[in-house]
């Protein structure tokens, strides 16, 4: 069997999951998903509407601690999220969304977003994981969850009717992260004048909690009169300005740049060689921005297919270790505990950059045993299976013979199973 | 007469969970409960060198073995001698509820790990989908309704099949035993992101000072002694379980085993001491018993350790346990002595001391031990193993 066959199902894949069958060729099965669509969900996708309900319930009814509507919702979907990674026949495509959900990062560190951040993903990213960035862009900007994580909803025109009745200003998070980790990055050289022109722009773009469809709303009396100026750009007043302020964003060559070192970064190498950003980065700019263009060129490099290099996070790990054994729905552990338990607590970042995508972040001493105390738990699930052939199976050709060695000499099945989890190749991506 | 007692509360108890009863008639249900017999089973994989743990220094082919016998041993009777670790057995011992069961094997001969355990658990010659200790839960008359329990994080082939059960472990994580972790540690060593890690980490939890002193997880939840108060907690409990099972690691003795033992036989003693006291007035009905998949060699080999081998220890004890002696048809170390010139040979099978307690703790009859071991018409139950 070939190596690439592995190797696909673990690099761009969630690992093999069971005996599922190796892509006899590992580059057309990855392209194809770029077209395939999405396997079907189990459950029910989360929407923002149900969400912002939820909200609004809680608002009214203020209930306490861990009765919350929100956070029942969250787990629920969450949950669903996560499993389906257990299962899915199109593992790139999902990888491809955890990328592009972790590059628009929304947090439940801002606990208003706890009921709407699952939607986020279905309505915002996955949608657009294989079409175009300014379209994934711009429905990450009018996305609820988006802009009540980063304050926009709450930003007002000083000048603008209701902002000057108010007294209230401006808020820049949304502008400057959107400046600054969603689009050109520092590298491109914009001030701080930029940045508050940019959220003038964006004044206006809201959330109605209430009525018949909650959602996105442009707020018109909220919105900062005038002509504003970006990174030498005039853009016109109103909802059209802040469009066509995005659609330049989106594809500017400083973007395009960005997103290759983070896409490589992600599926490659920590450092990603210079040649290879080019490369992604010309597909990007030739396309004009379509991603499935992006993710077809990173598996058209060379350097992609060299096993190991990357550590997987804990969310990879989890995943990937579920999927080895297979384990039906009601056999699995709690994700979304394990998941905190492991320092990656789901869709709860530290801040809007997101989680860090280099091992040097992921492998502090505790963080590394924590895994291994979790896969040494997990690892009572193997029940009487036979560890070695479940290595086989897993890894195949990824497999070391050390670490073969070491599972032949544990004190038990469950001492191997531990063994294989806990083994350099297995924390590998 | 203690059968024909449980049997009449018993079926009080259940009537219990009907949910008609009056105050009165609860407090007896709770009564009858509390004289519901325990039965725990504690499996130590990796396979304890039995001649480490009770070792038989009043036998003159000892030294030849393994050197002279090590300084402080715990007496038990003259003859033999217990690790010193082992502080409350001891104390058990003296109050004749220990009984230890040497040169005690399986009846099925295999050096793997693997499949020992496996039919250590399942209680037969193949691999079976169930369970021995699943199978007495099932045979047990009425039916139990409040389930067996498995103690940690997962449940063990020895308790599964078609009975009910319940499995409880404190939430966190469960810390691999030191021999394991010093496993993980070697195969990542070469490793540049995760050996370097692995070997901080440890040293930061105060690895290799706890493993050598024998304090593993002293702040550990999930640590023996932790899991088997919790154990002895739900099976004091009126509708709580009645059968649970346990399991310790870190057996696996290849290397320098002397101090490599202190460790998890420090785990097992106190875990041992904190189940009796947790169960409480209800320690008098019940038993423990404590087995491993196989004993060691009796040579130590040329790294200060014990290599897989076939006769070794049991241990039951419990309030309804006749202890206080070694019992062993003890078969000597001296030349010609050792089975295939190098594991001490069994004399016992240990399905008899299961049957000893599934018969005169329990009191199971014949056909459903039938039913529990398959095939082991031939092996009879042990005799005094429990108080008249």
């Amino acid at each position: 069997m070939d190596t690439r066959s592995a190797h696909a199902l673990v690099r761009f894949g969630l690992g093999r999951r069971g005996a599922e069958s190796y892509p006899a060729d590992p580059a057309a099965w990855l392209l194809g998903q770029l077209t395939d669509a999405d396997s079907p969900r189990i459950d029910p996708a989360p929407t923002t509407e149900s969400g912002l309900a939820a909200l609004r319930e809680d608002r009214a009814n203020r209930p306490k601690p861990g009765e919350s509507r929100a956070r029942a919702l969250f787990v629920s979907q969450a949950t669903g999220e996560l499993a389906h990674a257990l299962t899915t026949s199109t593992p790139f495509r999902e990888r491809l969304v955890w990328f592009w959900t972790n590059h628009f990062t929304v947090s439940l560190r801002r606990g208003e977003c706890t009921a709407i951040a699952c939607a986020f993903i279905e309505e915002a990213i996955r949608p657009h994981v294989t079409g175009s960035f300014a379209d994934m862009l711009m429905a990450v900007m009018r996305h609820p969850a988006m802009l009540m994580y980063l304050d926009n909803a709450r930003s007002m025109g000083p000048s603008s009717p209701t902002g000057a009745r108010a007294g209230a200003g401006l808020n820049e998070n949304l502008a400057r992260e959107c400046l600054e980790l969603h689009t050109v990055s520092p590298a491109a050289g914009y001030t701080q004048a930029d940045v508050t022109s940019l959220a003038r722009i964006l004044t206006g773009w809201s959330i109605e909690l209430r009525g018949e469809s909650p959602g996105f709303l442009f707020r018109p009396r909220s919105h900062e009169p005038g002509v504003h100026t970006v990174m030498g750009r005039v853009f016109p007043p109103g909802e059209e300005g802040g469009i066509a302020a995005l659609r330049f964003l989106a594809g500017h060559p400083a973007t395009h740049r960005f997103l290759a070192t983070k896409l490589l970064r992600h599926f490659v190498a920590d450092d990603p060689a210079a040649d290879d950003i080019r490369q992604i980065e010309g597909a990007l700019r030739d396309s004009h921005g379509d991603l499935a263009a992006a993710a077809a060129a990173l598996v058209g490099l060379d350097s992609a297919w060299h096993p190991g290099g990357k550590l997987r996070t804990p969310q990879d790990f989890m995943i990937a270790a579920i999927r080895c054994l297979d384990l039906p729905d009601g056999r699995r552990p709690n994700l979304i505990g394990v998941l905190a338990g492991l320092g990656q607590p789901f869709l709860t970042a530290p801040a809007p950059n997101g989680w860090p995508d280099v091992a040097t972040d992921w492998a502090a001493p505790e963080a590394i045993l924590r895994r291994i105390d979790w896969a040494n738990g997990f690892a009572g699930r193997l029940g009487s299976r036979d560890p070695m052939e479940i290595a086989e199976t897993g890894l195949g050709p990824l497999l070391r013979p050390a670490t073969r060695d070491a599972m032949g000499l544990a004190a038990s099945r469950r001492d191997a199973f531990t063994l294989l989890l806990a083994s350099p190749e297995f924390q590998r991506r | 007469m203690i059968v024909s007692r449980r049997t009449t509360l018993l079926g009080l108890a259940v009537t219990l969970t009907s949910g008609h009863l009056t105050t009165g008639q609860t407090s007896l249900a709770l009564a009858a409960a509390a004289n519901e017999q325990r039965f725990v089973v504690v499996i130590l994989r990796g396979a304890l060198d039995g001649m480490a743990a009770v070792v038989p220094h009043g036998d003159p082919g000892l030294t030849a073995l393994r050197g002279n016998p090590p300084e402080g041993l715990l007496d038990l009777g003259g003859f033999y001698g217990l690790h010193p670790a082992l502080t409350n057995l001891h104390a058990m011992f003296k109050d004749g509820e220990l009984l230890p069961i040497h040169a005690v094997a399986g009846p099925y001969r295999v050096r793997s790990h693997f499949e020992a355990q496996d039919y250590l658990e399942s209680g037969s010659d193949h691999r079976m989908i169930s369970g021995w200790l699943n199978r007495v839960v099932a045979a047990m008359e009425p039916p139990r309704t409040s389930g067996a329990l498995a103690v940690g994080v997962s449940v063990p082939l020895l308790l599964r099949g078609p009975a009910l059960v319940d499995n409880w472990a404190p939430h966190g994580m469960a810390e691999p035993s030191p021999d394991l972790y010093a496993a993980i540690a070697a195969l990542n060593k070469a490793d540049m992101v995760t050996g370097p890690a692995i070997e901080t980490g440890l040293r930061e939890r105060g690895f290799s000072a706890r493993a050598l002193s024998g304090q593993t997880g002293e702040k550990n939840r999930n640590a023996f002694p932790a899991l088997a108060a919790a154990a002895g907690t739900m099976l004091r409990a009126a509708d709580g379980p009645r059968i649970a099972a346990l399991e310790l690691g870190g057996w696996d003795t290849h290397s320098a085993q002397t101090g490599r033992l202190n460790g998890p036989l420090t785990q097992l003693d106190e875990g041992l001491a904190a189940l009796k006291t947790a169960l409480g007035s209800t320690w008098k009905q019940t038993a423990v018993l404590v087995m491993t998949e196989f004993g060691r060699t009796a040579r130590m080999n040329g790294t200060g350790g014990t290599d897989h081998g076939t006769g070794g220890i049991a241990f039951v004890l419990g309030g309804t346990i006749a202890g206080g002696r070694v019992q062993a048809d003890w078969p000597g170390l001296g030349p010609g002595r050792l089975l295939e010139d190098r594991d001490l040979a069994p004399t016992t099978d240990l399905r008899s001391v299961a049957k000893g307690l599934l018969s005169h703790h329990l009191g199971l009859g014949s056909a459903a031990q039938e039913q529990v071991f398959p095939g082991s018409g031939g092996v009879a139950p042990m005799q005094g193993l429990v108080r008249a």
